[in-house]
């Protein structure tokens, strides 16, 4: 039982980190219909931004709370004109072009990232400085650190932060509309290219925070860090309902949870494999998503 | 009649230029003749690759990212027939005269590369392919990323140590000639009644059903054909080379595929051949820039998709024929 309770706390703040990552999965789906495969290496820039961000504030440190969140809003704000200058340059040429054209520029945009990661950043993992000294507690067996509080407590604030615009604010209201009809939204008056470009910018900048969040758990970070973890994240997104921002959230702790007890109980070699089980049994059984709804093809 | 006549013809040709690579290249008087030899074969399994991607991702216009994956699969299982099984089969084998018993065991190879695929093919496509939308691209990415993950976990075909001592059987010759079976495969088969629904299905999923087109069964059937070729490449492969490391098998490999197709513009067999050999040639004139390799295909795929779409060679056709066709309607039309 107390493995158990250990797994949940490690599962749940993995999840965060999915569910902040499918969040911009699942929102640029919604607006565009487009698998956005450059999006897991927007996360990676995040981590790296916010490494650079904290070895120039370093001399400058003041609590750790303060720093974390200085890091986290440069690396956001980086990787928001990041996706804005992404979206502009390669995505909107396309944008009228077929599906498949605007995923093919997707995955170019990926390898790009990757591939400048390699030669900008460097091949090999860099070491995140550690923004919050780690604690650790116990409480009948089960070990807590701070670090991992922070993650799940920041990716929970940001989640409800994301939920408050999109559903109380005039923007989120036009960004509903997009994602509900692109083409009728544009009738009633919206500017559809400024809500698109946002709606990249804000899935980009939740991508960010991840990345910074995942480095201060997890302190190595590498260019190609963002693979399997945005593949993971779309499994996420998949899992919840794809256009679905509260999908999004679930798909993402599932998943969180579903990997760490396989490593847990299971084998650690398998962890990356149970997230493609769960997609190719999505698929087969429920392709809309747990919280999806099957939608009706309009000819 | 004919056709026999054209089968016989094009053995023969493979024939003769394989006794001239071995006369010139190989044992003859050309400097660094070996190396020009194994760029030819390597252009060779990639137009394979290109030839078999391209009935999914072009002429089928589903879209897949895991080609790798398939040629992995093909290449270990067959790799592991000939290891672990070749001394058994030899002896089978031994009424033959030497030079064909070389011949039978890789044929033996091929089809057990093909079946494996094959069934990979049909486990990948059936549940991703069900679906309208883009998820094949993401089942058959992490397709690839597991198979890479589970070879390297099983230590009988090397693990990362790499699968070392695989008998070398292809050459030349069977590389060209799987490679005209694919082209003829691909190329007659747009052309007959599954081509024509392939087609269809890319250029309207729904106005195909509705003509009584069965979406999912020719979709899976596409996919599975070109998993299997891609597979038999893989087998040709492993057997030239010897030794099969998982590094020959990453998500830039099925990258550089698609990029082939792209190039010579998605849906055109005579693109994806031109594809196949400009990206196998052109990375060894540029030797000194690998680092800069992957940038400049990523660049490049993003700005042939911008701004020519229908690829290099577009509408323009090297043998005149226009049948399966560049992806027209599907690239310039809405969503």
């Amino acid at each position: 039982m107390q493995t158990f309770f250990q797994q949940l706390i490690n599962g749940l703040s993995l999840g965060s980190i999915y569910a902040l990552v499918a969040l911009g999965y699942t929102m640029v789906y919604g607006v565009l219909r487009l698998i956005n495969f450059a999006h897991g290496d927007v996360y990676m820039l995040g981590a790296y931004f916010g490494y650079y961000a904290a070895r120039i504030l370093h001399p400058y440190r003041v609590v750790p709370w303060i720093d974390t969140l200085a890091v986290m809003v440069a690396s956001m704000v980086a990787c928001g004109l990041t996706a804005l200058l992404i979206e502009r340059l390669a995505y909107r040429p396309v944008r009228h072009a077929s599906r498949l054209t605007m995923l093919i520029i997707a995955i170019g945009v990926s390898l790009l990232l990757e591939s400048l990661g390699q030669i900008v950043f460097g091949a090999d993992p860099k070491f995140f400085p550690q923004l919050i000294p780690e604690k650790t507690w116990r409480w009948h067996g089960v070990i807590f650190t701070n670090q991992e509080m922070v993650v799940i407590l920041v990716a929970f604030i940001l989640m409800v932060l994301l939920n408050l615009f999109v559903y109380r604010t005039r923007t989120g209201k036009a960004m509903r509309a997009v994602s509900f009809n692109l083409d009728a939204a544009k009738l009633m008056g919206i500017n559809t290219d400024r809500i698109i470009s946002l709606t990249f910018v804000i899935g980009s900048s939740l991508a960010a925070a991840g990345g910074v969040l995942v480095s201060i758990n997890i302190p190595g970070i590498d260019p190609l860090m963002g693979v399997m973890t945005g593949l993971k994240a779309f499994v996420a997104a998949v899992l919840g309902g794809i256009g679905n921002i509260f999908g999004a959230v679930l798909g993402g702790l599932i998943l969180g949870m579903a990997e760490v007890m396989v490593a847990g109980y299971g084998s650690s070699t398998y962890r990356d494999a149970i997230a493609f089980l769960i997609l190719i049994a999505i698929l087969l059984f429920k392709p809309a998503g747990i919280l999806g709804k099957g939608q009706v093809e309009k000819v | 009649m004919k056709r026999l006549a054209w089968i016989l013809g094009s053995v023969a040709i493979l024939g003769l230029l394989q006794w001239a690579a071995t006369a010139f290249l190989l044992d003859g008087p050309v400097r660094q003749g070996p190396y020009y030899y194994q760029i030819i074969i390597l252009a060779g399994v990639n137009i394979i690759l290109a030839v078999s991607l391209n009935l999914t991702n072009g002429i089928t216009g589903q879209f897949s990212i895991g080609h790798a994956g398939f040629f992995a699969v093909g290449a270990y299982v067959s790799a592991s027939l000939t290891y672990y099984g070749g001394p058994a089969l030899r002896h089978a084998l031994a009424f033959l005269p030497a030079f064909a018993q070389n011949g039978a065991l890789l044929v033996i190879a091929l089809l057990a590369s093909a079946l494996a695929t094959a069934l990979a093919g049909l486990l990948v496509g059936i549940p991703s392919l069900r679906l309208r939308g883009d998820y094949l691209a993401i089942v058959t990415l992490g397709f690839g990323e597991i198979i890479r993950v589970l070879i390297l976990n099983i230590d009988a075909v090397g693990g990362a140590r790499g699968f070392v001592g695989i008998p070398k059987l292809s050459n030349f010759f069977w590389v060209y000639l799987l490679a005209t079976m694919t082209v003829a495969t691909v190329w007659n088969l747009s052309r007959s009644s599954y081509g024509r629904a392939f087609l269809a299905i890319r250029e309207n999923e729904i106005a195909a059903q509705a003509m009584g087109v069965d979406v999912t069964r020719h979709k899976v059937t596409a996919f599975v054909i070109s998993s299997m070729f891609a597979g038999m490449a893989g087998c040709l492969f492993g057997h030239y080379t010897m030794y099969l490391h998982t590094n020959s098998f990453t998500f830039v490999k099925s990258f550089e595929i698609i990029i082939m197709i792209a190039i010579g513009g998605l849906g055109s067999i005579e693109g994806a051949i031109l594809g196949a050999v400009v990206l196998t040639v052109l990375p060894e004139l540029f030797r000194g820039f690998e680092g800069y390799r992957i940038v400049i295909y990523s660049l490049a795929l993003i700005l042939i998709m911008i701004y020519r779409p229908q690829g290099l060679l577009g509408r323009a056709s090297l043998l005149g024929r226009r049948g399966g066709g560049a992806v027209t309607s599907a690239v310039k039309g809405g969503r």
